[in-house]
């Protein structure tokens, strides 16, 4: 992986696009693209959560698990922390940001376990990011998301009042749809060099 | 085996949820938002059917949509007027009563009336056979008759009639309208529970395509816009649309409709009866859309009662208030 924030941002948002290249994070994917608006509101949140996720998992990983020799643990550390941090920044939010509270705040629990935040915190590692890297990895990661995820909101929108056969309708032209887009963002690969 | 690791490991995760459980512990409780406890006595006074009638996510969410003024307080019509009272005493404020409603059948086109074009063995569930050619009754508008209103209805008030046809029980009915959405061809709507006169068909054919699909189907005279005395009726798409405010309930386009397309909710009607008063003036015998007076000018007249339906239009016109409405039975739905 490349060391240029430029390079390591494109890469995130398109090339490895978390949801359409890497399958990751699918089921906000079917689960909340019904509409534009939920899903907007859904990529808000997880853009807040990734964040703050991976910068309190890049420090513990870097001040407490490799210090002490427990990168084991990691999975298991980052479940934890993410679960608690999430249900902190909901009670904070509940309590001083009430318009931020009322505008995610369904969506807030629903990532708690979100596989896309637990993946873009091992990535951080992976990669062996700094602590600027990984914000700006984490960004693309979470922009990529809400580009996938309104993208294809706004194609279901359309699919809603487009003649598909009965046997098709919902969930399954859905399926299509995906693999179609998944699809073309494979022309992404090798973009700019990156892979 | 290296213990100190397993040590190390267990204090540190441990320990972690230790801290995390603390933090979360202690921000519970310093960052609890106090929940409107107004909220919580509406949501007690609420029926908690969970119907969504109301046009919010069941009793909770009108709850709190009251509170945070988003809500008009009268809007759940399970509860009727007994509740939005209450919600107004809660609130604070005077409230009207939402009328009431209750859930009705517009189709009249059961298996003798509107017979099948094709048997249908498919599942037996409305909104599947539905997606076959509309359905399987020659009526591609009306009722499929599986009854999928009846295993929607939270309070079992629909039950399959003998003539494939949902029977609503209105006492049961709570006006909640989850048949009215679940239903796949718009057969059942919500009226007024107060109102008494109600179109049912929802065929958009005319004449002769109606009458080839089923015997008591709207043909689209317009015979019932043309007799109705407070103009309630207009013609739109080939069926006549009910204006429950102008209505006045006097059964004349049920009685006059030719196919029998209208419903009366009333078990029963009165009959005008003329008293000496009469000075025989004769407009009544004008108003009279059923040709139920009879009487030489200026002679007390008197009501045919196998002719009479009831309708009062008499004894609007009457300028000596001679004429009353006797046994006005139809009119007991209205007080309960």
């Amino acid at each position: 992986m490349s060391s240029n924030p430029a390079k390591i941002f494109l890469a995130a948002l398109l090339v490895n696009n978390i949801i359409l290249m890497r399958f990751i994070g699918l089921c906000p994917f079917f689960g909340v693209s019904t509409s534009v608006a939920t899903s907007v509101g859904m990529s808000a949140a997880v853009l807040f959560v990734m964040l703050l996720a991976s910068w309190v998992s890049w420090i513990l990983y870097h001040t407490i698990l490799l210090p002490l020799g427990l990168v084991f643990l990691r999975t298991a550390v980052f479940i934890l922390v993410i679960a608690a941090l999430v249900q902190f920044v909901e009670m904070f939010l509940k309590r001083y940001v009430r318009n931020l509270y009322s505008a995610m705040g369904i969506y807030l629990p629903l990532i708690t376990t979100n596989c896309a935040i637990l993946a873009v915190t091992f990535f951080n590692i992976n990669y062996q990011f700094n602590i600027l890297q990984a914000t700006i990895f984490t960004l693309g990661t979470a922009l990529g998301f809400a580009l996938a995820i309104i993208l294809f909101a706004a194609i279901r929108e359309r699919l809603d009042d487009a003649p598909v056969s009965p046997a098709f309708r919902g969930y399954p032209i859905a399926f299509i749809g995906a693999a179609l887009v998944s699809l073309a963002f494979m022309g992404f690969t090798a973009l700019f060099g990156i892979s | 085996m290296d213990w100190s690791l397993v040590i190390k490991s267990l204090l540190t995760l441990g320990g972690l949820g230790l801290i995390l459980g603390i933090i979360l512990l202690i921000a519970a409780i310093k960052l609890v938002v106090k929940v409107d406890e107004r909220e919580a006595r509406i949501r007690s006074v609420l029926p908690g059917a969970n119907c969504g009638a109301c046009g919010y996510p069941g009793c909770d969410g009108y709850a709190a949509a009251i509170v945070a003024g988003r809500a008009p307080l009268n809007a759940c019509s399970v509860g009727g007027p007994a509740v939005a009272r209450q919600i107004g005493e809660i609130m604070g404020q005077q409230v009207t009563a939402a009328e009431p409603k209750v859930a009705v059948l517009i189709c009249r086109g059961g298996k003798k009336e509107a017979p099948s074009r094709f048997q249908y063995q498919g599942a037996q569930d409305c909104r599947q056979a539905a997606l076959l050619l509309g359905g399987p009754k020659a009526c591609i508008y009306g009722c499929v008759g599986l009854g999928h209103c009846v295993t929607v209805c939270p309070v079992n008030a629909i039950k399959m009639g003998e003539n494939r046809l949902p029977e609503i029980d209105e006492k049961k009915c709570i006006g909640c309208g989850r048949c009215v959405a679940e239903c796949p061809k718009g057969t059942l709507v919500l009226i007024p529970r107060s109102k008494l006169v109600y179109l049912a068909c929802v065929s958009h054919d005319r004449g002769r395509a109606v009458k080839e699909v089923c015997s008591v189907g709207c043909i689209a005279c317009g015979l019932c816009v043309r007799v109705c005395p407070v103009g309630a009726l207009t013609m739109e798409r080939n069926l006549p649309v009910m204006d429950f405010e102008k209505c006045i309930d006097c059964g004349i386009c049920v009685h006059k409709c030719p196919t029998k397309s209208f419903i009366d909710r009333a078990p029963g009607r009165p009959k005008a009866s003329i008293n000496p008063r009469c000075t025989g003036c004769g407009e009544c015998v004008k108003v009279c859309q059923f040709k139920a007076i009879v009487g030489e000018p200026d002679k007390q007249h008197r009501v045919l009662p196998e002719k009479c339906i009831g309708c009062g239009q008499c004894v609007q016109v009457c300028p000596v208030k001679a004429i009353d409405l006797v046994g006005a039975l139809g009119h007991a739905l209205k007080t309960d």
